[in-house]
């Protein structure tokens, strides 16, 4: 499934490539002045350290995509190979084992694979994961307390008797954080738009809507 | 499940504009650029779009943000649809876009997608999705314009050969106010009125703007000349999450003393670009905003529709919208 291909490409020449990740360090230092410090201070140490930074910087300025990412889910950081043409979803359910993500159209259209980036929803299965490296990651694992309480909406819908076949549920478990941290006491009306990317096809939108409601100590 | 997996291709994520312009530049054809990506991953995962190197715009900074202006207010192309929709200047000055934008998709979609990217999409004829070789995909045959095929969601106005109509629920808006659309490429800037940005087969059939393969749109430029106007957006669908407008109509008016002294109305849906409804506004400006008035605006904007075989429905939806429209309820 996932071809192994190569993935870096040297975008620029390399003369070229030097002086950008010059600039990139710092664009008052031209690169004889900077190989003069260098020489002056005779600090060979630091200078292996820049040196190795101008190879970051590069990927950087050119936009290259480097394979292994860090990325911060659940309030861990995961160090992950990812592919270029990865979606978070799998990489999330695939290769970080979180099978609270759910791939159900992989389409955008169902809301089985909602994960929260930074505290907003998001359909996972329809983002490159390198495009979430700098972000805050939260999957349904994420949610209860380390020592296994359930988050107050997860508490919510299971005495609502929210779900029914379960399948949907962490994608409406998630949607419904995400709403109540922008708006903590919705209309039903707000609740239901909010909730409006999530599909269940068990039909127990009202349960999910009253357990939200009960959270927000509308009930 | 899962259908199939995108093909390989290069990913770069420039954070400068410098960079994505020239990468651009390198790929050509084979370039794709990548803004909130909804559509983008659909396309490759149904393997029928698939370019050597995506180019993903969402690092570059420039490309983002609401910022007021002399004349009115700037968009980068690249602001996410929620954050249009719930921007406090946009809701009080220019409510229709906010409207608009908040009709689009579902809320995660609106999360990632972009002004930008939802205004330039692509046709959504299931014919030409699927990867059947249709004008627009570089063939010599319209699937869709046949006397068995599926055309409900199909044009009523302008088929040059390709019958597809224009998805987006913010185009239509942006025309409306008169938006101007700001271009960049490795050689330079240009700037292109809303109404003229998005083109029609009869201009080029594999392409539903002007935006060629190594140029980005930057900006969205909305002038003060509606702003605070009396707005009117309604979107008919066949579900009221995700899906694409079947007719939808945006508008704008001042009212003097009951008379209609200024307006600008579009539909979406009805042709391959947000259809510009110059007749009515010719016919109702100067008129008293009435049922009669309406009546009339209704019938003269369907006037010269040319059903397909499954779309006649839209003939008297699209009549009753701007009817709506102009009487604002």
């Amino acid at each position: 499934m996932f071809d192994q291909k190569e993935l870096r490409r040297d975008p620029v020449p390399a003369e070229q490539a030097e002086n950008r990740s010059m600039s990139a360090l710092n664009p008052n230092i031209s690169r004889r002045d900077f190989i003069k410090g260098v020489i002056c201070s005779g600090a060979t140490v630091a200078a292996a350290g820049y040196m190795l930074q101008g190879g970051q910087a590069l990927a950087a300025a050119s936009g290259t995509v480097e394979r292994l990412v860090s990325l911060n889910v659940n309030g861990q950081v995961r160090r992950v190979d990812v592919l270029p043409n990865e979606t978070l979803a799998m990489t999330l359910r695939y290769k970080l084992g979180l099978t609270g993500v759910k791939l159900s159209c992989d389409r955008a259209e169902c809301g089985a694979c909602t994960v929260l980036l930074d505290d907003m929803d998001f359909y996972s299965c329809s983002m490159l994961t390198h495009s979430v490296r700098n972000r805050k990651i939260i999957t349904v694992e994420g949610l209860s307390s380390p020592s296994g309480k359930l988050h107050p909406v997860q508490q919510a819908f299971v005495d609502e008797l929210g779900p029914q076949c379960g399948f949907c549920t962490p994608g409406q478990v998630l949607s419904a954080v995400a709403l109540l941290k922008v708006n903590p006491k919705p209309t039903r009306e707000e609740a239901a738009l909010a909730m409006s990317g999530n599909l269940c096809r068990c039909g127990a939108y009202d349960h999910y809507l009253k357990a939200i409601m009960r959270v927000a100590g509308g009930v | 499940m899962i259908a199939d997996m995108m093909r390989n291709f290069e990913l770069y994520q420039p954070s400068r504009m410098e960079d994505a312009l020239a990468l651009l530049d390198r790929y050509g054809k084979d370039g794709w650029r990548m803004a909130g990506g909804k559509d983008s991953l659909d396309w490759f995962k149904d393997r029928v779009k698939n370019p050597k190197a995506v180019i993903d715009l969402m690092g570059i900074a420039e490309l983002k943000g609401i910022r007021e202006v002399k004349d009115g207010i700037e968009i980068g192309a690249l602001t996410t649809l929620t954050e249009v929709e719930k921007h406090p200047l946009i809701q009080k000055q220019y409510g229709l876009l906010a409207t608009a934008a908040r009709r689009v998709a579902s809320p995660q979609i609106r999360n990632a997608g972009t002004l930008g990217g939802n205004a330039a999409q692509d046709a959504r004829c299931w014919y030409y999705r699927d990867g059947f070789p249709c004008y627009r995909a570089g063939g010599n045959t319209c699937y869709a314009d046949t006397p068995e095929a599926m055309n409900r969601e199909h044009t009523l106005f302008g088929a040059d050969r390709c019958v597809a109509v224009t998805p987006s629920d913010t185009a239509p808006v942006l025309v409306v106010l008169g938006a101007k659309m700001v271009i960049r490429s490795s050689k330079g800037e240009r700037v292109v009125e809303a109404k003229d940005f998005f083109i029609g087969p009869g201009v080029d059939i594999t392409r539903m703007t002007v935006l060629e393969p190594e140029e980005i749109l930057t900006t969205i430029q909305i002038p003060k000349t509606w702003a605070g106007a009396q707005f009117f957006f309604e979107k008919i669908a066949d579900r009221q999450t995700w899906d694409f407008a079947l007719v939808s109509v945006a508008s704008a008016m001042f009212i003097k003393g009951g008379v209609i002294d200024r307006i600008s109305i579009a539909c979406g849906g009805v042709e391959c670009v947000p259809r510009h409804l110059k007749v009515v506004e010719d016919i109702v400006r100067g008129e008293k905003q009435s049922e009669e008035t309406a009546d009339l605006a209704g019938q003269a904007a369907v006037r010269g529709a040319i059903p397909l075989n499954y779309n006649h429905f839209k003939v008297p939806l699209m009549q009753n919208l701007v009817k709506r429209a102009i009487r604002s309820a």
